[in-house]
């Protein structure tokens, strides 16, 4: 599903956010992406969103080089995907449910179709109830439910996370990934970006480490 | 990889953080995605911007509402800087009217010498006649110029007081269409027959007038280009100010996948309504500075003995006026959303 082939970048600054990276995940394969915060790990997602695109080598997402996508082609590979963001980018200025249906008004549902679609992914993450409320009410994990729901409602083949368990105890981690475990046992590729090695060991899946830009361990199983 | 947007409004409250799923509600099928809820049904119309062009060009225009005395302030501004080229443009409008009928048929009166008697002047006359060139020669004796400016000035009475008759004979002569030039070598050689006292060409003031109002004209024209100009940038401004107070949605939106198009849209229809409102405030201006000028306008004409009708913008120009103020405020929003998206490309 993902495939980096020898992938560097670099910043104006100079700075090396990533050198010579190369792995692969495969079809329905979960992943973590660890390592301190700089080693890279938020470029690394970047790149396979294209909100940013390498200085050297080849990220192909779904068999398809992102090198060949223009910009016009750029919203079309974005909707492929599903991203949970750190600071889950909520928008204040409407309810939950607006929030969650956004990606599917986007893609060009009816509205009917669009309702029912949100609903169900509300429901997924336990917020059914709360759909008519505006997510600043909401707890923080509350919010990052909102955030998965969000991410989720348009079926993406391939799922994204930037530490989504960034701001929660413990329990709460746990909650959220049961969730991204579960998308996973439907087919969903999910790649995790988190710097929580006690969950992640916890977790028993793949994990690939960042340190300075380097990949350090693919730790395929 | 989150845009930091969100982190300044990250005191959300913690609340109760209970791990156990909230229980089910039973929610009404098909309801809020449509809006149908009479309590969000306006809130909803703000939110997203759905596929139905009108129910899109509604929420447009429910934005502008939203803040209307600033909303005023645009469409003031743009009415003025519509307006101002427009009552220039009336203006000369009206002065052509009136200035064709005069330039329709150039004409030379001749005045002839006080000491030219009648006999002589029928006989010019006569012999102009005969002239190709000229289409119409009228002889006014000295007698008959006398009954005419008795009846016409009113000054009657004093003419008494003189004791003789001042008024010349004049021949009054409309030439065959020719050019300028060669009217003014009819003037001349006209003038240089010795009964002839003066020749006079009234082409010349005609002239004087046609040049001052093509200077005019073309300052309406350039007025009308900066003027034009200023509307694009303010409602481009206006636009950039609006896509600054969206910026999240904006961001979020591109993240899961809008198209340039998708964002462009709203925006599109925003800029689609300053043009036609100010548009249509620019002409309710200029409709008002006419009703201003008409009774001044009406006492002059009736000074004249001349029935004059002040002509406002008509139907085509009225379209084009609104047509061009739309299509400004539809480049105006285009540049400033391509700006916009262009400044948020990944690099």
């Amino acid at each position: 599903m993902i495939q980096f082939d020898n992938v560097s970048k670099s910043y104006d600054t100079g700075h090396d956010a990533l050198s010579n990276i190369s792995f692969a995940l495969n079809s329905g394969e979960m992943a973590f992406l660890t390592g301190h915060s700089g080693a890279g790990k938020s470029t690394l997602l970047k790149l396979i969103m294209l909100m940013e695109r390498p200085t050297r080598g080849q990220v192909l997402v779904g068999e398809q080089n992102l090198a060949t996508l223009d910009r016009s082609q750029i919203p079309y590979h974005r909707r492929r995907i599903g991203v949970v963001f750190q600071n889950h980018q909520l928008l204040f200025d409407r309810t939950v449910f607006d929030n969650v249906v956004l990606p599917l008004m986007i893609c060009g549902f009816t509205a009917r179709d669009a309702g029912r679609r949100a609903r169900a992914a509300l429901d997924k993450v336990g917020l059914l109830s709360k759909e008519r409320v505006n997510p600043i009410a909401l707890s923080t994990g509350e919010q990052q439910r909102v955030g998965i729901a969000r991410a989720i409602v348009h079926k993406p083949q391939l799922l994204l996370a930037d530490e989504p368990t960034g701001n929660l105890d413990p329990q709460l981690s746990e909650e959220i990934m049961r969730l991204f475990l579960e998308f996973n046992l439907h087919g969903t590729t999910v790649l995790i970006a988190s710097h929580d090695m006690g969950l992640i060991q916890r977790m028993q899946v793949r994990t690939l480490s960042l340190r300075q830009g380097r990949l350090l361990s693919d730790g395929r199983r | 990889m989150a845009e930091d947007n969100n982190n300044r409004r990250q005191g959300a409250p913690r609340g109760a953080q209970k791990v156990t799923p909230p229980p089910r509600q039973v929610v009404k099928r098909g309801a809020s995605a449509t809006g149908r809820r009479p309590a969000a049904k306006r809130a909803s119309a703000l939110r997203y911007d759905s596929d139905n062009p009108w129910q899109t060009a509604k929420t447009a225009f429910a934005r502008l509402l939203v803040s209307p005395a600033a909303t005023m302030m645009t469409i003031a501004v743009l009415a003025i800087a519509l307006a101002l080229p427009g009552v220039l443009y009336v203006g000369l409008k009206n002065i052509h009217q009136v200035s064709t009928s005069w330039q329709g048929d150039p004409r030379i009166a001749l005045y002839l010498e006080l000491s030219v008697d009648d006999s002589q002047a029928a006989e010019l006359s006569r012999y102009l006649q005969q002239r190709e060139d000229l289409a119409e020669v009228e002889l006014i004796s000295r007698k008959d110029g006398l009954e005419q400016f008795r009846s016409l000035s009113g000054f009657g009475d004093v003419i008494s007081y003189l004791g003789y008759n001042p008024i010349p004979a004049v021949i009054n002569i409309e030439p065959q269409r020719m050019s300028d030039d060669e009217l003014i070598e009819l003037q001349q050689q006209l003038e240089l027959d010795p009964l002839v006292a003066e020749a006079s060409l009234d082409m010349i003031w005609v002239q004087r007038l046609n040049s001052a109002l093509e200077v005019t004209q073309r300052l309406t024209v350039m007025l009308g280009l900066l003027l034009g100009l200023a509307v694009l940038l303010v409602i481009g401004n206006t636009v950039r100010v609006s896509i600054e107070s969206r910026r999240d949605e904006i961001v979020v939106a591109k993240l899961v996948g809008a198209t340039d198009g998708w964002v462009r849209r709203p925006f599109l229809y925003t800029g689609a309504w300053y043009g036609i409102l100010g548009g249509v405030c620019g002409w309710g201006l200029i409709q008002a500075a006419l009703m201003l000028l008409d009774t001044p306008v009406q006492k002059l004409s009736g000074l004249y003995q001349n029935a004059f009708v002040l002509l406002g913008p008509d139907l085509i120009e009225t379209s084009i006026l609104i047509g061009t103020s739309l299509l400004l405020g539809l480049i105006g929003a285009w540049v400033a959303v391509s700006r916009y998206l262009r400044s948020i490309e990944p690099r």
